[in-house]
């Protein structure tokens, strides 16, 4: 089976189909930036970008995704270049153990995306409103659980990195 | 988890062989893999299906794909504007990232959950009949107060299903025998002495679609839903309603409860009880009052009863004025 | 001496290890690559009492399994001083969820699934799981804490209390919590020749080192343990906790490299919880607020394995000066998990009781609640409740419950008191003069996100009079010089002193390498002195749902000096978010029949989310408390969760007119009296 991520064409031999992509990352790619949590869908550590959507990698069975696209926190930004969203939480200590913080940063990756998209969420009341509102940030990265309560200083860092 | 073979369907009537079940976004049906409470044998993915466009009926209203996702569903502005309560609910429920993954179809046939049936190792008619239900004794402060059983008390945890049920919404099967369709409150079982069976589908029986019917009073309708946390948790209690008032009557009224019940709950009493009667919070609580006489709280979950009361005269409520 | 040229510390430096973290690069426990690394998994007995007879397995079915072992054919152990730590040694089942059995496979896979149909033949017996203030087997503890006696008394609080003009007679009730750090506990445990090397998630390196080897017979340092990042612990890391010495012996019988990473629902067993409470509180006051007579009672619970006792009588020893004062507390083993520390243990649960006892006091007495407080506050603590209530905005508060209706909510104001001890633990550092290449500073600490990397190294450069950058952090291993546990918010203080005492000898020899060791001077340190700081909550309550939501939470601390403000203010807010778990949120829900906690998961136990922290801040006083340490600095790791909830309970009595004595405060307790 072929699984490209961050770019890079992997062959996986011998998939086991019981082999969840978030394990497929970290025990054969070792790309251990996406973290286990929970395993059951119940923390959003294992947030991965899905064919560009945020999704929980461990509820997915790698074998049902031949030729998907998966970007993970080491494929965002460029080179030594953080992206704006890992550049704000650096800048607004949106973190502090750092376990939760690979989840949070795709997670608010693809929120962002949803934004653009005009995609409304639960606290939205109408069209015309801010989509970007510091409740609307809450509501929205509500997916992704962070034991050391880092969320206030997380929703800034994604504001701004929104532009905003 | 059990090891078990994995494919694609490839035609909508294929059906399956015994210990095979059909895979949508596997938010559910992974999870219950991973805890041993599910063992299928055999996984058919339906999401190469092509069941993931929401499309307009040619006599009017909506057909949902059964492979739609809850996040596009919930974002489609057919749906935001006629079926408000629909979108309300979808984004009530789960997170972002699950409703990414979730579908319509596995939204409606995911399973409760208990705290018990989601733990293999301990007793549950439902994952394991004849075992005991021992939730009626222990825990079971998010249970049901309507339609439970001796054997089961369990409630559906579902947010989307509660619109649905509020809406006449109806479910598109095919399946070895053909191809058949019914209303989606008749989706869901009772417990009864059979909790292990938890809808009317038989092995094998795909979901391709769910209708939405034309239905005006739908287009002033919404979702309440409270919970023990903020957001990312299931409901404790949740009422759909669409209301239309005329003359300060009510002219037509949908109303459907969550988290009480071991199916989405359509309160046909309640509605019954309401129209042509004055739109008043007096009558929304009488109303809610006739559905809710049938409860049978237990020991810990009788606030639901008035919770339910509470909510159902609070959404109504706001319907009356509020034009959304 | 070198405070007033300081420059790096008391500057908000960003965490050395941030980029690392934003970018995924920073490697947990699980996180390190192994040659024919094999996967385990625990069998968690299903009894919380019994024998287990038997383990049948059939290995032919999963033939990915290296081994099941169980304590039919487990190497033998030593014995440590943690019985929890004798893990496959004997037939005894002391609670549900303990491991009986360890599957090493050569995938994940299969060790999970060989786990759920190993065969386990157990006989069960009788037991019993419910704490009781009645139960027949309470006993007064010999000590609740080493060298902190179970109870207290000074004056005559039965008379006091008698003839105070006000009194109240109240009983709270706090749940058994989880303290779930994100990174679960795991393990990936190694032999290299006779060595053993563990990766491990854990709040102590050089503590877990010398009990690992206890256990195996090895020398303390013939047990290499690396904790470079650890995702959180909250006390349930402080010590080796079963998955250290399962996955190495998992290794030793296999051979190979071994990883145990605990799934979510054993982090409910295994590794340790805040121990449920019962607090009976007894205040004895006159008209104007003097606090005459405080009885404080507590009674909780253990596991028959080890004796861990909560003690929220303490904080009421030192919180205000009370002429008559009485403080006990009672423990009964039953067949549960074995309690452990979680953030603030023993003062989160009291200050719970005791400030939401005194604001049922200032509303007898017709007082406002921080005037109440502040007529037995101590400078420090009266700074806090002054400040604080001056930048919440709390003057011109009516005092009355049930005024203020915004649409469907119910708003309402409240604030309580926090406190934790001023503590530090024999550490020893060591710094290397690297010539151009600047310094290297050693210690075996742990950083678990408290920026203990970033403070050494603030701490280190101002020592050697350097910029930060020149200084290069070790820490996170037992092989560097041996370091206390990250624990009671002393930290920064033990290893902080350690790390200035070995720049200062380095600087003062001026030889390359220089060591220190500050046990000598800890043992002289005052041992009576504690931070301070008051909460201030807004909350509304929604009139249809009965749900809560934090409006506002802030704190203001007098914490000593404040070494890194970004830092600090992001370990205080944390305090304060699961101050609103356990407020709100969190209960771990045990069932009598089954004797399991049946909420064990991230779905089913309630951690705050985004969406219920809306706006949190938190300031200090910054007086560095010069006598303390060289840094002038008390702990600040578990103050925020000190009475926070405590705040919130009184502001959802200010909102409502409800008074809910039993934690967490849930729309279902409130409903029926909205
Ligand atoms: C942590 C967490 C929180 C959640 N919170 C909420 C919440 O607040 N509210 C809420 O409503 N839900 C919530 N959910 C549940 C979530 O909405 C469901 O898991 C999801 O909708 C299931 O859809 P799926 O496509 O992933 O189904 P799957 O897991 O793929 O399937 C579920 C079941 O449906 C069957 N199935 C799927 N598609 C079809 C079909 N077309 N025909 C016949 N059978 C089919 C499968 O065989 C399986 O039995 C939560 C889930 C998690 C993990
Ligand atoms: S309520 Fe139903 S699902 Fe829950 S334990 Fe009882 S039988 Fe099982
Ligand atoms: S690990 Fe996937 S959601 Fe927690
Ligand atoms: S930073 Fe530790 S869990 Fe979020």
């Amino acid at each position: 089976m072929r699984l490209t991520v961050n770019g890079a064409q992997h062959h996986l031999v011998g998939l086991d189909p019981r082999t969840t992509l978030l394990d497929v990352l970290r025990e054969r790619l070792h790309l251990t930036g996406a973290k286990k949590g929970c395993d059951h869908g119940q923390c959003g550590a294992c947030t991965v970008l899905l064919d560009g959507r945020r999704v929980n990698s461990c509820l997915i069975l790698a074998i049902t995704q031949p030729d998907a696209r998966v970007t993970t926190v080491e494929g965002l930004g460029h080179r030594g270049e953080p992206h704006p969203v890992q550049q704000g939480f650096l800048e607004h200590d949106g973190f502090q153990c750092g376990y939760c913080t690979p989840g949070q940063i795709c997670s608010a990756v693809g929120m962002l995306d949803e934004v653009a998209q005009g995609w409304p969420s639960a606290v939205t009341e109408s069209d015309s409103e801010d989509l970007l509102a510091d409740a609307e940030i809450r509501e929205r990265m509500s997916g992704n659980l962070c034991r050391c309560g880092a969320y206030p200083n997380m929703v800034p860092a994604i504001r701004e990195a929104a532009g905003r | 988890m059990k090891t078990f073979e994995y494919r694609t369907a490839t035609g909508l009537a294929d059906g399956l062989e015994p210990g095979a079940v059909f895979l949508a976004g596997g938010t559910n049906l992974v999870d219950l893999m991973k805890l041993g409470v599910a063992t299928p044998d055999v996984l058919v993915d339906v999401t190469r299906l092509p069941l993931d466009q929401v499309t307009e009926l040619p006599g009017g209203g909506v057909r949902i794909g059964s492979a739609v996702r809850n996040s596009d569903l919930a974002a489609d502005r057919r749906i935001r504007t006629g079926y408000p309560v629909l979108s309300q609910a979808l984004l009530a429920g789960a997170s972002g990232q699950l409703r990414n993954m979730a579908t319509t179809g596995g939204n409606l046939l995911q399973r409760t959950r208990c705290r018990y049936f989601m733990d293999a190792t301990m007793p549950c008619n439902k994952h394991l009949p004849g075992s005991g239900c021992p939730a009626r004794e222990g825990d079971h402060r998010n249970l049901a107060v309507l339609g439970g059983s001796d054997a089961c008390i369990a409630t559906h945890p579902s947010d989307m299903a509660v619109a649905l049920a509020a809406l006449d919404a109806v479910v598109q099967i095919d399946g070895p025998a053909g191809s058949r369709s019914i209303p989606v409150t008749d989706l869901h079982r009772l417990p009864g002495d059979t909790p292990e069976r938890d809808t009317a589908l038989e092995h094998g029986e795909l979901i391709t679609a769910v209708d939405l019917p034309v239905l005006p009073v739908a287009a002033r309708s919404a979702y309440r839903k409270a919970r023990d946390r903020a957001s990312y948790a299931f409901a404790v209690g949740a009422v759909a309603a669409a209301l239309e008032v005329k003359d300060g009557l009510v002219h037509d009224v949908r109303l459907a409860f969550g988290a009480v019940a071991p199916k989405p709950w359509r309160a046909l009493a309640a509605e019954q009880a309401l129209r042509g009667q004055p739109a008043t919070r007096e009558s929304f609580l009488a109303a809610a009052d006739a559905e809710l006489a049938a409860a049978q709280p237990l020991r810990d979950n009788a606030y639901k009863v008035t919770l339910i009361r509470n909510l159902t005269a609070a959404t109504l409520s706001a319907l009356t004025g509020d034009v959304r | 001496m070198t405070n007033t040229l300081s420059r790096a510390v008391g500057s908000p430096l960003a965490r050395l290890e941030g980029p690392a973290k934003v970018s995924g690069a920073a490697r947990y426990a699980a996180e390190y690559p192994q040659d024919q690394m094999a996967y385990a998994w625990i069998v968690p007995s299903p009894v919380p009492r019994g024998r287990l007879d038997a383990v049948l397995t059939d290995p032919a079915e999963e033939d990915d399994v290296l081994v099941v072992l169980w304590h039919g054919n487990a190497p033998h152990l030593e014995k440590s001083d943690d019985p929890e730590l004798a893990v496959l040694q004997s037939d005894r089942i002391a609670y549900r969820g303990q491991p009986v059995a360890l599957v090493v496979a050569r995938t994940l896979e299969g060790a999970r699934r060989a786990a759920q149909v190993v065969q386990l033949d157990i006989t069960a017996e009788d037991h019993d799981v419910e704490l009781r203030a009645d139960h027949p087997d309470l006993h007064t503890p010999d000590e609740v804490v080493p060298g902190v006696p179970a109870d207290t008394a000074t004056g005559d609080v039965d008379a006091a209390l008698a003839t105070a003009p006000a009194t109240v007679d109240v009983t709270y009730s706090t749940p058994a919590l989880h303290n779930n750090p994100m990174e679960p506990h795991a393990t990936i445990a190694r032999w290299d020749g006779e060595d053993l090397v563990l990766y491990d998630s854990n709040q102590h390196p050089s503590g877990i080192a010398k009990t690992l080897g206890t256990v195996f017979g090895l020398p303390a340092e013939r047990v290499h343990v690396i904790a470079e990042h650890i995702g959180g612990g909250f006390g349930s890391k402080g010590s080796a906790r079963p998955n250290a010495v399962l996955a190495a012996m998992g290794s030793w019988v296999t051979g190979r490299p071994v990883q145990l990473a605990l799934p979510r629902q054993a982090m409910f067993s295994m590794v340790g919880h805040r121990a449920p409470t019962v607090q009976r509180i007894r205040i004895g006051a006159s008209l104007d607020g003097e606090l005459t007579a405080i009885d404080h009672e507590s009674w909780t619970q253990t596991s028959r394995l080890f004796e861990f006792v909560e003690s929220p009588g303490v904080v009421t020893r030192s919180m205000y000066p009370v002429p008559n004062l009485r403080t006990s507390h009672r423990v009964v083993p039953l067949d549960v998990p074995t309690p452990r520390w979680m953030r603030g243990p023993g003062e989160a649960p009291g200050m719970v009781a005791l400030e939401c006892a005194l604001d049922e006091l200032a509303i007898r007495l017709d007082l406002d609640p921080v005037e109440l407080r502040a007529r037995s506050a101590n400078p420090g603590y009266l700074s806090c409740l002054r400040r604080g209530a001056e930048r919440f905005g709390w003057s011109g508060r009516d005092n009355r419950p049930r005024q203020r209706r915004e649409g469907d909510w119910w708003i309402g104001t409240g604030m309580a008191g926090a406190t934790y001890p001023a503590n530090a633990m024999p550490s020893t550092a060591r710094v290397r003069a690297l010539g151009h290449d600047g310094y290297e500073v050693a210690i075996g600490a742990a950083d678990l996100g408290t920026g203990a990397r970033t403070i050494l190294a603030q701490i280190a450069a101002d020592e050697l009079g350097v910029p930060v950058d020149d200084v290069h952090i070790r820490i996170g291993d037992s092989t560097l010089p041996v370091a206390s546990v990250a624990g009671g918010s002393s930290g920064s203080a033990s290893w902080g002193w350690a790390v200035t005492g070995a720049c200062r000898a380095l600087r003062e020899s001026g030889d390359d390498e220089a060591t220190f060791d500050t046990t000598e001077l800890v043992g002289k340190m005052p041992t009576d002195r504690h931070a301070y700081g008051a909460h201030f909550a807004e909350v509304r309550v929604d009139a249809v749902t009965g749900e809560v939501r934090v409006s506002r939470l802030f704190g203001m601390y007098d914490t000593g000096r404040i070494l890194n403000p970004r830092t600090a203010r992001s370990q205080f807010i944390g305090g304060m978010v699961m101050g609103i778990g356990m407020a709100l949120h969190e209960e771990s829900v045990l069932d009598p029949a089954l004797g399991a906690w049946v909420n064990h998961d991230l779905a089913e136990y309630h951690i705050p989310a985004h969406a219920d922290v809306e706006q949190i801040d938190a300031e200090w006083l910054d007086e560095p408390a010069a006598d303390l340490n060289p840094m002038g600095a008390k702990g600040i790791g578990e103050i925020g969760i000190v009475g926070s909830p405590a705040a919130i309970v009184n502001a959802v009595w200010h909102a409502t007119g409800v008074r809910i004595r039993d934690l967490p405060v849930r729309l279902d307790k409130l409903l029926p009296s909205l």
